[in-house]
């Protein structure tokens, strides 16, 4: 570590405003930094400072997602195993034909992603913060393994540039980029972002895999719901049987890359609480706004919306209801941050999301959309409570008056 | 029977270098002592000496420039051996070598004080004005100020601090007469929080509120905003129990006490003890022999870890006079990926910390730990700030200049040490003490 070190000072000087690489003092400092803790002392305030900083922050957001990508690689060669009418699912080739499957995709959301960052913040000449290490992640996990990887550069640049780097950066946007990314998808490339086909690994990977033809139905059970057109509500899979609730909460069923097994997104939610970096306020409002409105819905079920055949704990488990509570809703950037406004954000939320999923046929999936909405309304819900606050101070001096 | 107010929100930093017990072990007379304007917010300082004038003890060394009466007086008899200034002549301190031949100390004329006016003349002379404070703006209290209620702590529960309670035992006949004295200036009440189960006795002028031992609940301001919050156009007065016990030797003796306790404290001190000193006194001089020779770099705080002033081996004791801290600067340590680290030997509240499970005392140093960035995670200052007030929203409209909207969330009620802890725990490394301080001097610029 000694050499590193040493290393790192010898070149420090080429990056400094008068060295001959001086355009890259972001990206060094960037690296340093991450390498070696900072040795800046307090100039004022405070002489300590605690030892969480927004790294370690981030890097556990990241270790938290690790079971729902690892359980993606599984599934994604699950499934393409399955369609081809496979009866032998052996693991190791599963899951090295998912990571050859979503490696592109992860890396291609980085290269861009972090491509923007540095150069945002060199020319802005402040440090490179570490938000997009959480977003680059989430980018994959929430997309269809088949989206084209320059649709998902496109979008990738799209959100990054125009919902987060306009808005000053890290800390300053207002919807979660991930999120804003699945949605330009979803709105520019309707054809190609919906459909049975797009959520399951079609071709073969350096030799791993099957290709498969034509004869299968990759649909989502939302997918299925949406679809459905009379007679008895029943979730297939590829090949044709019943999806289990079994199958459903461990995942193994078609849909975007990290969003299918609940067991998974469970784990990083424990993760999370456990070292109290995301709120448990937020997690758990979204989990009863959505079993309360999938309670509504179910109560008074209608062929007219199919969706509201489906009971609660089901609404949980389709779709990317599950990781919106647990990683999208959270995201304290674009979440509301008062404590009361944080229930009223999470009821939203949930809510929203059942309430779009099952009286709207055109979407499928609500979560996206009820997340985005709450992100746009969090100002608002914070400015009610910050009022309350002002208002209380009000009294009391009308009070003394 | 006491009223106690119970507090939940707050955190107790468990550091190494606590005081074993807090008798007095030495007495301990400075080389050189020095008065440091800037601890006295709102004063504005005028010279009443030059260098090498010969000084009696609480013979004046500075006045106001608003409030000529009002003055800061040197602690000791002896010469005035230098006054440092810094950008634009600033004045950066006055410094007085002690020369016990000298001269004596100024006694005051206390038979006027039995009137309002003359009580205030008294105090302002005396110099422990200066060593009161006033909301709104936390700052020396002014001339035209009918302070609407009185709030005196006799606690401090910032790390490593000494007790206040037991600071002051036995001086009730200074408590009594500064309390008989200071209720002539107010209307309203004089209140004075203390530790809960802390043997502190009753006065009849002064109504005693309970607090539990968890820091913030020592700082005056969380005991003002759950007592009696400060309204706007109300002003409050504010000191502590050792300031008040010196009023009260005045008042009994005519001599103002600059004697004072000093805990040492701190992980880079060999033997933390009391010692007894003067107000202003050199660090030299106190830490003598005591700082561990360890080859690290040494961060020397006048006051506790919180919002003490690093002063250096070369520093004087600063107000409120009461605690030195020495800690590792950290600036000497290459610490790998520190982000990663699962060492129990760090500091923090987060529970992804080994420590975090631990019992045991940690010696942090002085690093932010990370980067300064935006403010990302949310509702991390509220769980340390026990008032009614939203300090993420309050720090925004300061940052912003709003001044309506700082009136709005309370700027009034705060002081910059009520959001000490909310700096040390957030993770975006923010200044809260540096922009509520910039703040409160702003809106007053202007308002």
């Amino acid at each position: 570590m000694k050499a590193l070190r040493n290393y790192l000072n010898r070149v420090k000087p080429h990056f400094e405003p008068d060295g001959k690489l001086h355009a890259f003092r972001s990206v060094f400092d960037g690296f340093e930094t991450f390498l070696y803790t900072p040795n800046t002392t307090s100039t004022s305030g405070v002489n300590i400072h605690d030892s969480l900083d927004s790294k370690r922050v981030m890097i556990i957001v990241v270790l938290a997602l690790m079971p729902c990508l690892l359980f993606g690689m599984y599934n994604t060669g699950y499934q393409n195993w399955l369609a081809a009418g496979a009866t032998e699912f052996p693991f190791w080739e599963l899951m090295l034909y998912g990571f050859l499957a979503v490696l592109p995709r992860i890396v291609v959301a980085y290269v861009v992603g972090l491509g923007i960052e540095f150069v945002v913040a060199q020319w802005r000449r402040e440090e490179i913060q570490e938000g997009f290490l959480v977003t680059g992640i989430l980018i994959p996990l929430i997309c269809p393994i088949e989206t084209p990887l320059w649709m998902l550069a496109v979008a990738t640049a799209f959100s990054v540039i125009f919902v987060k780097e306009v808005f000053g950066g890290t800390g300053y946007n207002v919807f979660n980029v991930a999120l804003v990314t699945r949605a330009f998808l979803f709105f520019a490339y309707p054809a190609q972002m919906s459909g049975d086909k797009v959520f399951v690994s079609t071709s073969s990977i350096c030799g791993l895999g099957h290709n498969l033809t034509d004869g299968f139905s990759g649909a989502t059970p939302l997918g299925q719901i949406a679809s459905f057109t009379g007679g008895d509500l029943q979730l297939l899979n590829i090949t044709g049987n019943p999806i289990s609730t079994w199958d459903a909460f461990l995942g193994l069923i078609p849909g975007s890359f990290g969003e299918t097994s609940t067991l998974c997104i469970l784990i990083g939610a424990v993760i999370l609480l456990a070292t109290g970096i995301a709120s448990w306020r937020i997690m758990l409002s979204v989990v009863v706004g959505g079993l309360l409105m999938g309670w509504i819905a179910n109560v008074f079920e209608t062929p007219t919306y199919p969706a509201s055949f489906l009971n609660p704990l089901d609404q949980l488990l389709y779709g990317g209801f599950a990781f919106a509570a647990v990683f999208m809703a959270t995201d304290p950037v674009t979440a509301a941050r008062t404590g009361t406004g944080k229930y009223i954000y999470g009821l939203l939320v949930g809510v929203v999301a059942v309430l779009i999923r099952t009286y709207n046929n055109g979407y499928p999936e609500g979560a996206m959309l009820a997340v985005l909405l709450a992100n746009a309304l969090a100002p608002l819900i914070d400015y009610c409570v910050v009022q309350a606050n002002v208002a209380r101070r009000m009294r009391r001096l009308k009070a003394r008056a | 029977m006491r009223r106690t107010i119970n507090l939940r929100k707050g955190l107790n930093l468990n550091l190494q270098g606590a005081l074993s017990d807090e008798s007095i072990k030495k007495e301990l007379s400075p080389a050189s002592v020095a008065l440091v304007p800037d601890d006295f917010p709102g004063f504005l300082p005028k010279l009443e000496v030059k260098e090498g004038d010969s000084v009696n003890a609480g013979q004046p060394l500075l006045h106001d420039k608003n409030d000529t009466d009002m003055k800061l007086v040197s602690p000791v008899s002896g010469v005035v051996e230098s006054v440092v200034r810094g950008a634009r002549r600033k004045i950066m301190r006055v410094v007085v070598r002690p020369d016990a031949s000298a001269g004596t100390s100024v006694v005051h004329d206390t038979a006027s004080a039995k009137t309002p006016q003359g009580l205030r003349e008294l105090l302002k002379k005396s110099g422990l004005w200066a060593m009161m404070r006033r909301r709104p703006y936390d700052i020396v209290p002014q001339d035209a100020d009918e302070p609407r209620d009185i709030f005196v702590t006799a606690m401090d529960t910032a790390p490593l601090a000494p007790a206040l309670d037991r600071m002051v035992s036995g001086r009730q006949d200074e408590i009594k007469a500064a309390l008989a004295a200071l209720k002539s200036l107010t209307k309203g009440n004089i209140y004075i929080g203390v530790e809960k189960g802390a043997a502190f006795p009753d006065f009849s002028d002064a109504e005693i509120v309970e607090f539990p031992a968890l820091h913030p609940a020592g700082n005056v301001g969380v005991q003002i905003a759950n007592i009696k919050p400060v309204n706007k156009g109300e002003v409050v007065w504010t000191l502590d129990i050792v300031t008040l016990v010196r009023i009260g030797s005045l008042l009994l003796n005519g001599v103002v006490d600059s004697s004072t306790c000093v805990a040492v404290t701190g992980s880079e001190v060999a033997s933390p003890c009391m010692v007894k000193t003067v107000i202003g006194a050199d660090m030299a001089t106190l830490l003598k022999g005591d700082v561990r020779t360890d080859g690290r770099h040494h961060r020397v705080i006048s006051g506790n870890v919180l919002t003490g002033v690093p002063v250096g081996e070369e520093g004087y004791l600063r107000y409120p006079y009461r605690q030195v801290t020495v800690i590792p600067e950290g600036d000497d340590a290459d610490e790998f990926m520190g982000w990663a680290s699962l060492s129990p030997k760090k500091m923090s509240v987060n529970r992804s910390f080994l420590g975090h499970f631990l019992s045991r005392a940690f010696n942090p140093d002085a690093r932010l730990n990370g980067g300064k960035r935006a403010m990302i995670m949310s509702g991390e200052y509220d769980k340390v700030f026990p008032m009614d007030i939203l300090p993420e929203y309050l720090i925004k409209a300061i940052i912003s200049k709003d001044i309506d909207q700082m009136e709005a969330l309370g700027i009034y009620e705060v002081a910059p040490e009520d959001f000490a802890l909310a700096e040390y725990v957030d993770p975006s490394k923010l200044e809260l003490q540096k922009i509520v301080r910039e703040g409160l001097d702003y809106l007053r610029s202007e308002v």
